[in-house]
């Protein structure tokens, strides 16, 4: 079946089978291989994007139910070569290891910073408790998250 | 004090900066740009023109004999280009390889299946979906028999024999194995005023890494060069082991790993799927993927632990400790495929006398086959560390509550002294160096530790359950010295090339492969402190054989004690050669020249001297060099290391145990690391917190359990439960540095520190938290319903 859907802010309209998973059509037909896949209960939240402006994970989402949607991914977090705030805020308070869980983590942050721009620790845990890190111990995601709140006006490359 | 305020600034005009350290120093890490853009490149993000998809057909059951299997359906499917079986493997003399531990394991079962997950048969598609589609057309036939499932059992006279497929084989024994004086230890038994005993089980547990193992086989059958992409800790090891094993040119191997999602052990053996990924690209002549999904990862793929420990302690009754004596049955599943120095087939769990100056301590360990899934030393466990130190920390607050002292004040009385150091311990170790007592009093001063039992009083008083936890570890790490450790007898050596380009940049090329530690970081600092070349201007160069130098690879917190001594000493060889070329170019003697970090320069003349750039540039340009100095300015080194290093750590965790429930939440922990000289203060706080999370999850929720049919338990994320944000505090660390005298920067490791430390501090928290019902000991995992049950007075093991 062929779907359209806008991914990153730009239209795209490709072929998928109609069991076809959103995180396989973002990362296999799209080529978008910054969105990951680590288990296959719905449990890990490596597939952490964002559909119109929520995060979900894309394992339990077809593809073909984002058609007409819009689409985020870690790729269209930084505008005009500018990094979003949280994603220096990973960098800057060492927010991610082996970073497999962290685009997931940011694109979660990224919609919590949306809805609520000054979050408390316990705002930010519960935010990312759909998602496992296996490196961090979660302390480091979270003062990364507040350093972008933050941080959120003014930030550069 | 601070490793910044450690270095003198004179010479060190960027250590007042402290996002640009040239050293030593806080240092935000090179690799992070690529992996906050999504652009970190893991093994499935990998796409070879004309790449086909693989898929492995697993046995549903824990023990069976395979009567028949039928492919023709799958074969008939009009994506699928290969199946391949057991029996196929058979005809290239495949259908075994020999593990880590020398013993086989059957890639594709030929006889029969020996756990449930087991490797049957192998498809390859046009696609991942239809590779899976294809699992469903094979038609297996299995004859079911008994599994051996209780550990307990397995050794019985009519349990079933697993390993028939061995010759002569008649029972499920796999090894004896000791350490420490029998005798000796007995005889301070048979005198000892006190004597506490208890069975302590560590449970199997899995690394679970983020990202599932995998491989890319691309078999060139032009110039018959194997490209091999997997997910491994070991490029070097793997490429070598491919080549005993199926007979190609090592020459002919390369050996790429590319970003790992994590690895904690998971990712050191060559698996099945990795060995059939190269068979099905040699049978189809195109690349080919195999890639696990989570239940495969976790129910097939190296577990870790599993040890029943049998221990008792003899003490004064002042609470001296005097002697420490343990038997152990060790479950290593069906095929013995532990990954250990080979000398070691329990790793290094005869560390179990822990931090304590013992006169006696004696272990045995015995291994035997059950119907599970092979493995053992993962998880970060530095070699089965994580069960000695569980062990002993855990029997010292038996001891403790049996003698109704303080479990602070009776480390304290036992404690090895700092004058006794280097200390020979009564199993064979030679601990290196450590203040115990100062890194304790630290600790207990940060959680507020006499507070923390005032307030548990009160709580006590009115029926609140609060638990205060501590653990005071010592690891052994850093495996190596050769002519004791080796794997299939490669020595435990790792070797580091160091090139300064003619500009003043450079490029260090290391054996040891990172999973998320920052070697690219870390080794790039190792460098800067030594030769002053900012690390911003140094390329880390690793997982790739054909472009790096021969080593082990990344686990045992290898890294830094063996390859960061690799890259120290390789460094010191350039800084020696630039000296001889800066003497040159200054028409003065080498040693009249003086060095500052990045530059020699004439005694007493500071004026007169050359930089690392300007030296590298003579080094490849006209200048007339000294007889026996080539015209490069590169160094390699393969480190040996003399002894292994000995992190070590003081934590202390506080519950709150619902009375109620039986939930367990850890409110604080407090972990003071000591491990040696620190190179970048937040990665190793980084490693710290990940290590504590590890152990929460372990304490509370992780268990890898069957049934009695050998049905696994936890073979998804559904049951398999990691600690999320949620079920973690925010972590409280500090750090003492007592340098390891004989490693050339002093570092001591710090990888698996906190997975091993953090354990038994939860446990001993929560049986603190206890102590009004009488439980003096309760096994992991304590989730709700088994600190119920032991409220109840009904505490059973878990397995």
């Amino acid at each position: 079946m062929q779907i359209t859907l806008t991914v990153n802010g730009t239209e795209v309209t490709a072929e998928c089978e109609p069991r076809t998973l959103l995180v396989h059509f973002v990362r296999d037909t799209l080529k978008l291989t910054g969105t990951h896949w680590g288990c296959d209960t719905s449990n890990c939240g490596t597939c952490v994007l964002l559909m119109d402006g929520e995060p979900v994970k894309s394992c339990t989402v077809l593809a073909a139910m984002a058609a007409g949607r819009e689409i985020k991914t870690v790729e269209g977090l930084a505008q005009n070569g500018t990094l979003d705030p949280v994603q220096q805020g990973f960098m800057a308070e060492h927010g991610l290891q082996c970073g497999f869980c962290t685009p997931g983590m940011m694109m979660t942050a990224r919609a919590l910073l949306d809805r609520n721009p000054d979050p408390d620790e316990t705002e930010i845990r519960t935010a990312i408790s759909g998602q496992i890190c296996r490196c961090t111990g979660y302390s480091t995601i979270v003062r990364s998250v507040q350093w972008a709140a933050k941080n959120q006006e003014g930030a550069s490359a | 004090m601070t490793i910044l305020e450690q270095q003198p600034r004179e010479t060190n005009p960027a250590a007042g900066d402290e996002s640009r350290p040239i050293g030593f120093g806080r240092l935000q890490r090179k690799e992070d740009p690529r992996f906050v853009r999504g652009k970190g490149r893991y093994l499935d993000d990998i796409v070879l023109p004309g790449m086909l998809h693989g898929a492995i057909l697993r046995s549903p059951v824990a023990h069976a004999r395979i009567v028949s299997i039928d492919t023709t359906e799958a074969l008939a499917h009009p994506k699928v280009l290969a199946v391949i079986t057991g029996k196929d493997l058979e005809g290239l003399n495949l259908a075994w390889a020999p593990t880590l531990s020398y013993d086989v394991q059957a890639v594709l079962a030929t006889d029969k299946v020996r756990f449930q997950g087991q490797e049957v048969a192998f498809v390859v598609a046009e696609d991942r979906y239809a590779a899976r589609d294809a699992l469903e057309l094979i038609d297996v036939d299995y004859d079911v028999l008994q599994p051996v499932v209780d550990v307990r059992k397995a050794l019985d006279a009519d349990a079933p024999v697993i390993r028939d497929d061995l010759e002569n084989k008649s029972d499920n024994h796999i090894f004896d194995w000791e350490a420490g004086d029998a005798a000796e230890t007995d005889a301070i038994f048979a005198e000892a005023e006190v004597v506490v005993s208890e069975e302590v089980v560590y449970p199997r547990v899995h690394p679970a890494p983020m990202e599932t193992c995998g491989a890319i086989a691309d078999y060139d059958q032009i110039d018959g060069k194997l490209t091999l992409y997997e997910t491994t800790q070991a490029p070097h090891a793997h490429r070598t082991l491919f080549a005993l094993v199926a007979g190609l040119p090592e020459h002919k191997i390369r050996v790429i790993s590319p970003d790992i999602g994590g690895g904690f052990g998971n990712k050191v053996g060559i698996y099945p799927g990795y060995i059939l990924a190269v068979v099905g690209s040699i049978v189809t002549g195109k690349p080919v993927k195999w890639v696990e999904d989570r239940s495969e990862n976790l129910m097939s793929t190296s577990f870790a632990r599993d040890y029943i420990m049998k221990a008792d302690v003899a003490a004064t009754r002042e609470g001296k400790i005097l002697a420490v004596r343990t038997h152990v049955i060790a479950d290593h599943g069906a095929f013995n495929a532990s990954a250990n120095p080979t000398k070691y087939p329990a790793g290094f769990f005869h560390i179990f006398t822990g931090s304590y100056d013992l006169a006696a301590a004696y272990c045995k360990v015995t291994g035997v086959y059950t119907n599970k899934a092979p493995g053992g030393v993962a998880y970060a466990c530095s070699f089965r560390v994580t069960e000695a130190v569980y062990l002993i920390e855990r029997m010292v607050d038996v001891l403790a509550a049996k003698l109704q002292l303080d479990p602070a004040q009776l480390r304290l009385k036992n404690f090895i002294r700092p004058e006794q150091f280097p200390y020979a311990n009564k199993t064979g170790w030679e601990y290196d160096s450590g203040e115990y007592e100062k890194t304790f009093r630290l600790a207990l001063g940060k959680a507020g530790y006499d507070e923390l039992r005032r307030e548990q009083a009160e709580k006590r008083a009115r029926g609140e359950l609060m638990g205060i936890g501590i653990s005071f570890f010592t690891e052994t790490v850093g495996a190596g010295p050769r002519r004791h450790m080796d794997i299939l007898g490669l020595g435990m050596a790792d070797g580091a090339e160091v090139r300064v380009h003619p500009t003043g940049k450079a490029v260090v090329r290391l054996s040891v492969q990172t999973q998320g530690q920052g070697h690219e970081t870390t080794f790039a600092q190792i460098v800067a402190e030594e030769i002053g070349i900012p690390p911003e201007d140094i390329e880390v160069v690793h997982g790739d054989t054909d472009n790096t130098p021969f080593g082990l690879g990344t686990y045992g917190s290898r890294s830094t004690p063996v390859s960061g001594g690799a890259v120290a000493l390789a460094t010191r060889k350039v800084r020696e050669k630039a000296k001889h070329i800066a003497a040159a170019m200054l028409e003065v003697r080498p040693e009249d020249l003086e060095w500052e970090k990045g530059r020699w320069f004439v005694a007493g003349d500071p004026t007169q001297g050359k930089t690392m750039a300007e030296i590298a540039m003579g080094a490849h340009g006209t200048v007339e060099l000294p007889e026996g100095i080539d015209g490069n300015l590169d160094a390699e080194v393969t480190y040996n290391p003399p002894n292994l290093t000995f992190p070590y750590g003081a934590y202390i965790c506080v519950v709150d145990v619902d009375p109620g429930t039986g939930h367990v939440k850890v409110r604080r922990f407090i972990a003071v690391d000591d491990c040696g000289t620190r190179i970048n203060p937040m990665i190793i706080e980084g490693q710290v917190h990940g290590g504590l999370t590890d152990g929460v999850g372990m304490a509370l929720m992780e268990f890898i359990g069957f049934d009695e049919s050998g049905n696994c338990l936890g073979g998804s994320f559904m049951d398999y439960l990691i600690p999320t944000a949620m079920e973690v505090p925010d972590w409280e660390t500090d750090f003492t540095v007592t340098p390891s005298p004989h490693h050339p920067i002093g570092a001591k490791g710090i990888g698996e520190s906190a997975t091993v430390g953090s354990p038994p501090a939860v446990v001993n928290a929560v049986v603190d938290a206890l102590a009004p019902y009488g439980v003096t000991h309760l096994d992991m995992p304590c989730t709700p319903d088994r600190v119920w049950a032991a409220m109840q007075g009904r505490a059973t093991p878990p397995i």
